[in-house]
């Protein structure tokens, strides 16, 4: 039987974290089916159907598909569900909100956040903050399984010309009312698939001397994240959160400036290629999971790290 | 209105997990143990929405060995009304945690089920979608803002592109994000006081729900250690080092 993909998407088109989940479910089974579930979404469902691994487009489109509500996309899924052995998507917060509840619909126990297909029905996942992986059989016959997108490299996104098939909308959940979505726009790369992160703590002390990062970030066409006390002290928004309830972040270059290093943010850090850390306490833990470490006052550190990219004749963006 | 609020026992936030040498799972024995953090935000809500006169009563309910009932005991010390343990030994996976929170809601009837967004030992993130897909109620998951209306709750949701408001309509389920409020914590003469509170204490077998687990957990490893790394000097040789040697900028 075919794997079910579940496409994110803006309406307008995918979300770069579809093609990691395609991935892993090319990875589960060469016969990848995707459906794409939204309100005037056909560009995207084009897309989808230009990706090679893709065989099959599933399209469902109806008004109350536009904001993406759980209650109204887990029937749909539902639905299809019989056709298929695997249902896949990625661990954020689109997939977090909507596998669990598909998974309960068709009594599966679901297997959240994996980094790696073992076999079609044994993944291995982090637990415990990351400071664990476990390696999990699943003996459901039908299994829902979330990607941490980060994990799996994003497929190849043209050359396909999968056939677009449209199928019906099921009914409105009408107990929940979509209000609003505050999105911060931002030119810069987005956190969870760039090259380079920067990102700030509590010693950063306030929000106007992220401007301190956000200068350095511009500097190295890189994204801004912070740790969960940053964010809790208001000085950045919780959309920059890197950590174990925030995101996970594999840049080939992640910058860590006055983060202590609790374990919850090493959890969404530690897999980075090359981690630098800033830190005026030289027993922080940050250090353990540095490649190179600067035991240094932030606010000396990041002007002279300004002044010395300033001196480099290029720098790779 | 009443609330039911669902708390988990697991290795406190600030204990170095250390893997069993078997392989079998991670070190619990002589480890500190508490309440899933995000779950204590969770009974806080339900306390302060109580305090706002708007609802009438907490209860807190959790799922496991005789020492989970000690989660209860400390909601009930920060202002639940009383408690029910469902007991059962071994490890649950969410989906028959679910099926028992189902038959609690079904017997209690609460309006709302509150509890944490995700369990910091397991990080499955799944429990209240299931609970909420079983009882066919709306959820808002990651919720960092919560206001009580007629019937009506409007939710803000923590979500990766920023944040995102609902309104649902009661009953619904509620998953809490650490930001939500500020737990308080326990007076002593309100942890003596929660001693005398009632924990109702319920066999996971009477309830008839099947809770033989669909995973087989094969393995429990340690993740790859990473190469211990260097302190340099100043940032002139920091910037040197990332340019020429790791080759990043």
């Amino acid at each position: 039987m075919a794997v079910l993909l579940i496409a994110e998407h803006n309406n307008k088109e995918l979300r770069s974290f579809t093609l990691n989940a395609a991935t892993a479910a090319s990875q589960i089974d060469t016969d990848v089916h995707a459906v794409i579930i939204g309100q005037n979404s056909t560009d995207a469902a084009k897309q989808l159907s230009e990706l090679p691994v893709v065989k099959k487009v599933l399209s469902v489109e109806g008004a109350h598909y536009e904001n993406f509500t759980a209650e109204n996309f887990a029937p749909v899924v539902v639905k299809l569900a019989e056709n298929y052995s695997h249902i896949i998507c990625s661990a954020n917060t689109f997939g977090k909100n909507l596998m669990p509840r598909i998974a309960a619909h068709l009594d599966t126990s679901q297997v959240s956040d994996i980094i790696k297909v073992i076999s079609p029905d044994t993944f291995l996942r982090p637990i415990y903050a990351g400071n664990a992986f476990a390696t999990i059989k699943s003996n459901d016959a039908k299994k829902c399984v979330t990607i941490r997108p980060t994990s799996f490299d994003p497929c190849e996104s043209t050359g396909g010309s999968a056939p677009i098939e449209k199928v019906d909308a099921s009914e409105e959940f009408s107990n929940t009312k979509f209000i609003k979505r505050e999105e911060i726009k931002s030119d810069r790369p987005e956190l969870g698939t760039a090259r380079i992160v920067v990102s700030g703590g509590r010693g950063m002390q306030s929000g106007d001397n992220f401007k301190l990062i956000t200068e350095i970030a511009d500097k190295l066409g890189a994204a801004i994240g912070a740790s969960r006390a940053a964010v809790d002290a208001g000085y950045i928004s919780n959309d920059h959160q890197v950590g174990q309830t925030g995101k996970v972040v594999v840049p080939d270059l992640y910058i860590a400036v006055g983060i202590s290093g609790a374990i919850q943010h090493l959890a969404g850090m530690k897999e980075s290629k090359v981690i630098v850390a800033i830190n005026k306490d030289g027993e922080a833990p940050i250090f353990s999971v540095a490649d190179y470490g600067l035991e240094a006052d932030l606010f000396e550190a990041l002007p002279q790290f300004m002044e010395e990219l300033n001196k480099l004749n290029t720098i790779q963006k | 209105m009443k609330i039911l609020v669902a708390v988990k026992r697991v290795i406190d936030y600030n204990v170095q997990i250390r893997v069993k040498e078997d392989g079998t799972g991670v070190v619990t024995d002589n480890v500190k143990m508490s309440t899933n953090p995000p779950d204590d935000n969770a009974i806080e809500e339900a306390v302060k929405i109580k305090e706002a006169g708007k609802a009438t009563e907490v209860v807190a309910v959790t799922v496991g060995e005789e020492k989970a009932q000690e989660t209860v005991r400390k909601a009930l010390a920060v202002g639940a009304d009383r408690g029910i343990h469902v007991k059962v030994d071994g490890i649950l996976e969410p989906l028959a945690v679910s099926k028992i929170l189902q038959k609690i809601v079904d017997k209690e009837k609460p309006d709302l089920v509150f509890m944490g967004k995700q369990a910091i030992d397991d990080d499955c993130n799944q429990t209240g979608q299931m609970l909420s897909a079983l009882l066919n109620w709306p959820q808002a998951t990651f919720a960092s803002k919560i206001d009580v209306k007629d019937n009506k709750l409007e939710v803000t949701r923590e979500i990766d592109e920023g944040l995102e408001t609902i309104e649902i309509n009661v009953p619904a389920i509620v998953t809490c994000d650490l930001r939500l409020n500020e737990p308080r914590y326990a007076s002593l003469p309100n942890i003596m006081k929660a001693k005398k509170k009632p924990i109702e204490e319920i066999a996971a077998s009477d309830l008839g729900v099947d809770v033989s687990p669909r995973l087989e957990q094969l393995k429990v490893e340690e993740p790859p250690k990473r190469k211990a790394g260097i302190k340099v000097a100043n940032v002139a040789e920091l910037v040197q080092k990332l340019k020429n040697e790791a080759k990043v900028i």
